[in-house]
């Protein structure tokens, strides 16, 4: 027994920021003062509070240290370790009242979050199987396996309402339910840990912060559809994932919880990893398990589905990491339990990635149902720098753009698509003012454009037409009539895809469009970029009656564009400078060095 | 993103090409044996001249085009070297609009390079790369295994200096 237990977050976040050196640090420390028997050093997975990395949490006390730099070790083990006395200083403001210290599930971020799937990141030790076992961990396997039939497994699944995490929506117990149906001599249970939506990390934060709940559920799943064998596809970009993942079924092994007759029941059950190698439509199921067979991640039209013929023409079920979370504490709690939460048609919790323009980045678990309003402003902290909100983008290269008159929409699947987005993996991201949608969309189809797996014709080759047209539009040579082209070939590549990626790329284009049609305008009909991104219609102006006339813009200016008039303004001593825009490259380098705010973009 | 095909000429070591057929032996009976091959030998030459995917096609008895078909598809596979100091730019939804677009413009200036080229000295290539799921750090580049987060353009040329002089 430790008296005292210090988690140090090493999730990719805060590892990137050097949490594993304040780790290895800690245990040096105690080691100086013969405190290693006495604390211990536990280095989790994602607390979810990215923005206040790394992360450092010390228990009985609760105490929430934040942005700790390896400096800070000494002074944390020798006050607070060895004497007892908290660094205040250190922790994380929100948690420090008078004379109080709030624990971390009090603070705004974490009050209003429920954690399902993520309920034992940040919590345990994800390379030890032991932690994740006297935390309930493959306890859902042995209650399948010695006292539930196949159906029963299904029949809870579908009861609970769970549907997939990964997209679509699609019901997981349904899915199971088609794949159990099929008789073969081999199926296969397969796990898209393939995340590649820009700005998703919530499946990264589940393999690196609990690797054996995937593992767990998708043993229940091969229970239930009667498959023995299963691949997780996870991207080769995720290191810290694939080794704890790898760690993890080494474990398992170990303990009889994967392999040959699990729990003496005679149910045989393996897990592969096959590595991605990073292209977006293998996130599509069959893009995917082509994939795993070696070729091209390409799509293939679907009748036959993956339940009837998948992974080598076998009856397969896919299902993504965040749905594989819940699962076991579906199967331990009851379907009645996971129903309850959320709403009609969508059951359950969602985590969401948050980023972008707000304060606290990170990881969220909320209930679904839980309105935009709530996550952006309350957990979220709002929009740093005092900028307005403009609009918050879901479902990554897939969803669209929400704007602020729908804060208020509870998200769920049918709400967000009635609404012009969709649900996607659960990457948000908030914009303000100064974030240009009509370069959002653009950004979106240079994504789109560039990972379109050229396999069929709408997508292939309407996409890039599509972003040829945004493109004249950010350079101001677009027309109104191009806006209504843009719609109608949108929607036509929609109608017209093979698969996901194609008939939910134009998403981006058609929010905007819906919802941001002012600054298309702006920019068609005034050649004018509202938020002053598109540098082709950007114009720097001096105002020449607030111009000092000192000239540091004329020194900083790379190209020589910026010369002085002879207008001297009232009450100044030195005449105005103006700015050649022939000449200018629109660096900013002006706008920047300017002391006395004269020069605007026009 | 485009592949650009190197014109440096292939230099591979007996060596390299020992271990490259180790694996290939190790991997002839599975099936699906081409992706798992051309990731080991990106470990063991860096990326994937055509000499070393003719070796590959070769020893797993299946025809280039498909070997080069799977390499050219998946963005994970290079098909020319990359520098001494390998830079990645996050260009990840978070990170773009927090300005990452702008700082990859930034290096590409004080490199002289374009995004996925090499400088002639082999000190610095420079990616663009999809989320790397650090959205916390936002905007977000890599220099090999060092991450250099909340970045600003003004902080580049400080941090290529370090390299530089390294």
């Amino acid at each position: 027994m430790y008296r005292s237990n210090v988690l140090v977050c090493g999730g990719t976040g805060c590892t990137s920021s050097h949490s594993l050196l304040i780790a290895e640090k800690l245990k040096e420390e105690l080691a100086a003062r013969g405190l290693e028997k006495e604390v211990n050093v536990i280095t989790t997975g994602c607390f979810g509070l990215c923005a206040l990395g790394p992360i450092m949490v010390v228990y009985p006390e609760g105490s929430f240290y934040s942005m700790v730099k390896v400096e800070d070790v000494p002074e944390i083990v020798e006050e607070h370790l060895l004497k007892g006395r908290i660094v205040t200083r250190l922790l994380y403001q929100e948690t420090v009242e008078e004379d109080t210290i709030k624990s971390l599930n009090h603070t705004t971020f974490y009050e209003k979050q429920h954690r399902v799937a993520l309920r034992n990141c940040g919590v345990i030790d994800p390379e030890k199987i032991d932690d994740y076992i006297a935390n309930d961990g493959y306890a859902a396997l042995g209650k399948v396996l010695t006292e539930m039939s196949r159906e029963e497994v299904i029949q809870t699944m579908l009861d609970s309402g769970l549907r997939g995490r990964g997209g679509a929506g699609f019901p997981t117990g349904l899915k199971w339910k088609f794949a159990a149906a099929n008789d073969a001599d081999q199926k296969y249970v397969c796990c898209n840990a393939d995340e590649g939506d820009p700005g998703a990390f919530m499946d990264r934060s589940v393999l690196e912060g609990d690797p054996h709940v995937v593992l767990e559920a998708m043993a229940i799943a091969g229970y239930a559809i009667g498959a023995s064998k299963g691949y997780i596809y996870v991207r080769a970009e995720y290191p810290i994932a694939v080794k704890r993942l790898q760690i993890a079924i080494d474990q398992a092994h170990e303990y009889g919880l994967l392999g040959e007759d699990i729990f003496g029941t005679g149910f045989n059950f393996d897990i592969a990893l096959r590595l991605g190698a990073g292209a977006f439509v293998c996130g599509e199921e069959t893009a995917l398990m082509t994939s795993i067979e070696g070729k091209r991640g390409e799509p293939r039209p679907r009748p036959p589905f993956p339940a009837v013929k998948g992974l080598y023409q076998k009856p397969t079920t896919l299902n993504n990491v965040e749905t594989y979370a819940n699962i076991p504490q579906i199967i331990l709690k009851g379907a009645d339990w996971f129903a309850s939460m959320g709403t009609e048609k969508s059951k359950g919790t969602k985590v969401f990635a948050l980023g972008g323009k707000i304060n606290n980045t990170g990881l969220v678990e909320v209930p679904m149902g839980t309105t935009l309003r709530t996550i952006v402003e309350e957990i979220g902290g709002g929009i740093p720098n005092g900028k307005k909100f403009k609009a918050a983008q879901t479902g990554g290269p897939s969803g669209g753009c929400i704007p602020a008159e729908h804060l208020d929409v509870p998200i769920d699947y049918d709400n967000l698509i009635a609404i012009g987005s969709m649900m996607g993996s659960g990457g948000l991201i908030v914009m303000d003012e100064d974030n240009c949608m009509v370069d959002i969309a653009k950004f979106f189809l240079e994504f789109t454009v560039d990972e379109s797996c050229g396999k069929c014709t709408p997508c292939r080759i309407g996409t890039k037409r599509l972003l040829e047209m945004l493109d004249k539009i950010t350079t101001g040579q677009g027309t109104l009539e191009m806006l209504d082209e843009m719609e109608e070939l949108c929607n036509y590549i929609k109608a017209n895809s093979l698969c996901g990626l194609g008939q939910t790329a134009p998403n981006p284009v058609l929010s905007t469009l819906r919802y941001f049609k002012d600054e298309y305008i702006a920019h068609v009909v005034d050649h004018k970029c509202p938020a002053g991104v598109c540098k082709d219609l950007l114009k720097y102006v001096i105002d020449k009656n607030v111009c000092f006339g000192c000239g540091l813009c004329a020194k900083r200016c790379p190209v020589n564009a910026i010369t002085v008039t002879d207008y001297t303004a009232p009450g100044k001593k030195k005449p105005a400078y103006e700015i050649d825009s022939e000449k200018c490259i629109k660096c900013g380098a002006c706008f920047e060095a300017c002391k006395f705010k004269a020069i605007y973009k026009g | 993103m485009q592949k650009k095909i190197s014109s440096i000429p292939f230099q591979g070591t007996p060596e390299q090409e020992a271990k490259l057929k180790e694996a290939i032996a190790n991997h002839r009976d599975d099936p699906g044996a081409v992706m798992p091959v051309l990731q080991e030998a990106q470990e063991i030459y860096g990326y994937l001249p055509l000499e070393v995917q003719t070796m590959i096609a070769d020893g797993l008895n299946v025809p280039l085009d498909e070997v080069f078909g799977v390499s050219t598809f998946y963005s994970q596979f290079a098909l020319s070297p990359k520098g001494k100091y390998h830079i990645s730019v996050c260009l990840g939804t978070a990170c773009y609009v927090k300005g990452s677009g702008d700082v990859l413009n930034k290096l590409s200036e004080e490199l002289g390079i374009e995004a996925e080229e090499c400088s002639v000295d082999g000190q610095f290539s420079l990616t663009a790369c999809r989320c790397i799921g650090a959205c916390g750090l936002a905007p977000v580049i890599t220099i090999n295994d060092d991450v250099y987060g909340r970045l600003t353009t003004d902080e580049v040329p400080g941090i290529l200096k370090r390299y530089k002089e390294a």
